[in-house]
């Protein structure tokens, strides 16, 4: 057996694995509003993130999605008590002071607020919340630039620019924060004025860049593609498109539940085929080979397996009982939906089925120097 | 290798040309230096080697440049991408991927090379450029050096037969320039490739060049030929070549060991002589000042309990290796960082407590990148704005830069001016409201001798007139040129301070050419021993 089929095996995981695993998780969220399968959702992220993730600078931030999720929850109880009128219920909490607003727009500011509208609120939050940390463990686990390296060929020139996107924009922060701070030099204190003087110091010197890396690209042989007629080129394109239209309202189908029956699977599956086809036909007429392709083998194919597992046993949950997905009355005890839970919980296994990270020699320097310095 | 046939580059919407009939020939294995002044067309002669000029920038070329026996009329940049490798100014902007390894392999899988022969090149490339132990790193975490090295390594994976590098050791500290010369030293010698570089910095490159081509600007005849006959007849030339024409050498030294070994002549006329003493004529009083102090960020101190005080007619020049904390003590010292401890005090005042426009009275700092300090569109508003900013009469700034850069025509964009003339914009405007302490951070990253020497000259004026000058900088020749005081940081550290010959004389890394000729007597620049000498036979004759 080869090692990289072991999943003790110290190695980093294919991130690819670690998206659809977390969509899954995502995809199951999106399908209840029951807060039992949804907390458990975050709990399973969180526990795989403190197991696996490693000390990179993008698996920091679970943190930054687990604040941005709070934020949302929070957000959506304050705007549904405050402003809407027509979800309020009997248990009445408090009321707050009320400003009038003309016409039945069916919006209010203040007034009655209600246990119902506000545990509503949390719960609708909730699931938006989940769906958000879901991306964000992915995020963590899986650096999105690595996932980028294993588009295939036909893609491959939207990758390089999401890339150069995802470098560009933490580089115009440190621009901006140059910029400033030598506007100070000048005797500015801000203010708006000094935002346009801001701009374009910035906008010029990322120009300036992107012309610069532009070059460098172009001579070092970014886009020479092998001989390939115009014709093959535009056929490849239209595929693509096409199939990644279908895809997209295959999954609003399936994921919204509310469209016909025609937009969900079946809309689904021709539009993974027709981009499929897309993609090895352009793939075909780009000459570009991978250096140390990530692998993909058993470990990987455990995670996928596991996201698409809690995936699968919430849509069948859907089907069969949807009763224990949705709360009939928000101030309900949520049901306890057994076969989703079960679900969720095997995709947890990847806490094990994994492989743990290997540590560089500098991390093995870092780590002792911490240990030091919880001792001392 | 390298063919240039009666090779004319007109950019688009220009009348002359950029460069006029060329004709050149770079041999197979020769290191080819370029040389110029900045806006001669040194960038534009090496970008038409592998048809970035005209492919890329738009222009018109005529005549024919031949690569390998490709003509870069039928060949784009990406179609000569393993015949020419081209690493452009700034290392990062180049820079595709993040990590080292990937930065390596980026050329390669555009070519469609086969995965085996990928890793194999990945690993042998990381072995030749001495980059094994950071093959995992992300580039922006590296140090010049290191980045510089890994452009290098990124274009020699594809194996070219030349290689192009523009300004490769100027924005890097004298150890660093060192490290990189070395492996293109390396890499012309035991792989035979062809190197064709431009540099401002001559003294660190000139003595390793086959041959030199001149191009001096105004679409006039470029000149080629071995170095010692160049630079016989160029205007501009490092100091060892300078001191060469002094004692009147021929063939000219072009490296220290050249020059040490003929300087037994010299020496006997020189004895009896003493150097200038390259101190302040008048030392006024103290202006600002740091005691013990210390600043970083969290638990990474980077400057560790530094003392430093400045004088009305003092220059004091800042050295220390990238990371030393040069720039974070400038940064201090007008309140950009608090300090942590200790105390920083300049004109009585605490400068990160004070509001921006008190601060700019009381010092004044040109950064590292002078462009950060513009933003109007034609030079005559940026200084209308400074006047305003400053609180002086109008006209002032506008005033002060003609002064230091006569004959710009305020219409102008800040933008189209050369680095020499922006740095003297940026310094008319910070000294409109007539600060008494003036900080410089890296003053000749870009500039060429002729810029150069301008700025020796403003910096002695303000000295004179009573200003207190501190400037950052890894340029030892500016430092022999100008400083009155040296003063070394490494690891957040004072390590030297004190008078110019005393710490730079010794110090392998911070000595001029000059110092390392003549040591151990303490002479510092060819002027100094040309007014020497001078003074001696004005004195005999009669």
């Amino acid at each position: 057996m080869q090692p990289q089929h072991r999943p003790t095996y110290p190695r980093m995981l294919h991130p690819g694995a670690w998206w659809l695993w977390a969509l899954g998780l995502a995809a199951a969220a999106s399908r209840t509003r029951n807060p039992v399968p949804l907390l458990l959702v975050v709990a399973v992220t969180a526990l795989v993130v403190a197991a696996r993730k490693g000390d990179a600078p993008w698996a920091r931030s679970y943190a930054a999605f687990l604040k941005l999720a709070l934020l949302v929850i929070v957000l959506r109880v304050v705007f549904q008590a405050l402003l809407s009128s027509g979800s309020q219920g009997p248990t009445v909490l408090f009321t707050l002071p009320e400003l009038p607003i003309p016409g039945s727009t069916g919006i209010k500011l203040g007034g009655v607020v209600s246990l119902e509208a506000v545990l509503r609120a949390f719960y609708e939050g909730l699931q938006l919340a989940t769906i958000i940390v879901a991306v964000g463990a992915a995020n963590a686990l899986g650096s999105a630039r690595r996932l980028l390296r294993s588009v295939p060929g036909a893609l491959y020139e939207v990758g390089v620019a999401v890339v150069i996107a995802l470098t560009f924009a933490p580089q115009l922060v440190t621009d901006a924060t140059r910029v400033r701070e030598a506007h100070r030099l000048r005797g500015q204190s801000g203010g708006v004025r000094s935002l346009k003087r801001l701009i374009m110091p910035v906008l010029e010197g990322a120009l300036e860049r992107s012309v610069e890396l532009a070059a460098a690209m172009d001579s070092r042989g970014y886009g020479r593609t092998s001989d390939a007629g115009h014709s093959a080129r535009r056929a490849a394109g239209v595929f693509s498109l096409t199939g990644l239209l279908g895809l997209s309202v295959g999954v609003y189908g399936l994921l919204s539940g509310t469209g016909a029956d025609w937009m969900g699977m079946p809309m689904l599956v021709a539009g993974a085929l027709l981009s499929a086809l897309g993609i090895h036909l352009g793939g075909r007429r780009t000459g570009r080979t991978t250096y140390r392709p990530d692998p993909w083998a058993f470990p990987e194919w455990a995670v996928a397996g596991s996201g698409l597992v809690a995936a699968v046993t919430m849509f069948v949950t859907a089907e069969v009982a949807p009763g224990s997905l949705i709360l009939a009355s928000p101030t309900q005890l949520p049901p306890v939906p057994l076969l989703a839970v079960l679900g969720i919980l095997v995709a947890a296994l990847p806490t094990v089925l994994a492989p743990p990270l290997p540590r560089a020699a500098a991390e093995e320097t870092t780590s002792t120097g911490q240990r030091e310095k919880v001792a001392a | 290798m390298i063919e240039f046939h009666d090779v004319s580059i007109t950019f688009a919407g220009e009348t002359e040309p950029v460069l006029n009939h060329v004709n050149l020939t770079i041999d197979e294995g020769e290191l080819c230096l370029v040389v110029g002044r900045t806006g001669s067309g040194k960038t534009t002669l090496l970008r038409a080697i592998n048809g970035l000029v005209p492919h890329f920038s738009g222009g018109t070329l005529t005549g024919r440049v031949v690569v390998d026996g490709r003509d870069t009329r039928d060949h784009r940049p990406r179609d000569l991408a393993e015949v020419v490798g081209f690493v452009g100014q700034d290392p990062l902007a180049g820079f595709v991927t993040d990590t080292v390894e990937d930065e390596l392999a980026y050329g390669m899988e555009s070519l469609g090379l086969a995965p085996d022969v990928m890793r194999k090149r990945v690993e042998e490339t990381l072995d030749l450029l001495g980059l094994a132990d950071l093959r995992q790193r992300p580039l922006a975490t590296l140090s010049g050096g290191q980045q510089q090295r890994v452009a290098i390594g990124a274009v020699l994976t594809t194996h070219p037969r030349v290689l192009v590098l523009d300004e490769p050791t100027s924005a890097l500290d004298p150890l660093a320039a060192e490290e990189v010369l070395a492996t293109l030293q390396r890499l012309v010698h035991d792989l035979g490739l062809t190197v064709v570089l431009a540099e401002h910095r001559l003294e660190r490159v000139v003595q390793y060049a086959d041959r030199v081509v001149y191009v001096p600007g105004e679409a006039r005849a470029v000149v080629d030929g071995a170095p010692q006959d160049v630079l016989d007849r160029s205007p501009i030339a490092p100091p060892v070549v300078e001191l060469g024409r002094v004692a009147g050498w021929r063939p000219l030294p072009l490296s220290v060991r050249d020059a040490r070994r003929r300087t037994a002549a010299l020496r006997a006329q020189l004895t009896g002589l003493t150097p200038p003493a390259h101190a302040a004529n008048h030392v006024g009083d103290v202006v600002a000042g740091v005691q013990d102090l210390v600043t970083g960020y969290g638990r990474l101190p980077v400057l560790k309990g530094v003392s430093v005080s400045l004088a009305q007619g003092e220059v004091v020049a800042l050295m220390g290796r990238n990371g030393a904390g040069k720039s974070t003590l400038l940064r201090t010292l007008v309140g950009m960082r608090r300090p942590e401890s200790g105390s920083v005090d300049v004109g009585g005042h605490r400068p990160a407590q004070l509001r921006p426009a008190a601060l700019l009275r009381l010092v004044g700092l040109v950064p590292q990148v002078p462009g950060d300090l513009l933003y109007e569109s034609t030079v005559a508003r940026e200084c209308t704005q400074a006047d305003r900013d400053a609180g002086v009469p109008a006209g002032t700034t506008a005033g002060l830069f003609e002064r230091l850069s006569p004959g710009v025509p305020g219409d102008q964009h800040p933008r189209d001016l050369s680095e020499g003339q922006r740095l003297t914009l940026v310094l008319a405007i910070v000294l409109a409201a007539g600060p008494p302490l003036l900080l410089l951070d890296e003053p000749t990253r870009g500039l060429d001798y002729t810029a150069k020497h301008r700025l020796v000259e403003i910096l002695r004026d303000l000295a004179a007139s009573g200003h207190a000058v501190m400037l950052a900088t890894h340029d030892v020749e500016l430092v022999a040129e100008v400083a009155t005081r040296v003063v070394v940081l490494a690891d957040g550290e004072v390590v030297a301070d004190g008078p110019v010959a005393d710490v730079v004389v010794s110090s392998p890394a911070f000595a001029p050419q000059v110092a390392k000729i003549l040591a151990p007597s303490p002479w510092l620049t060819p002027t100094d021993v040309a007014v020497a000498l001078a003074g001696v036979t004005a004195v005999s004759r009669p």
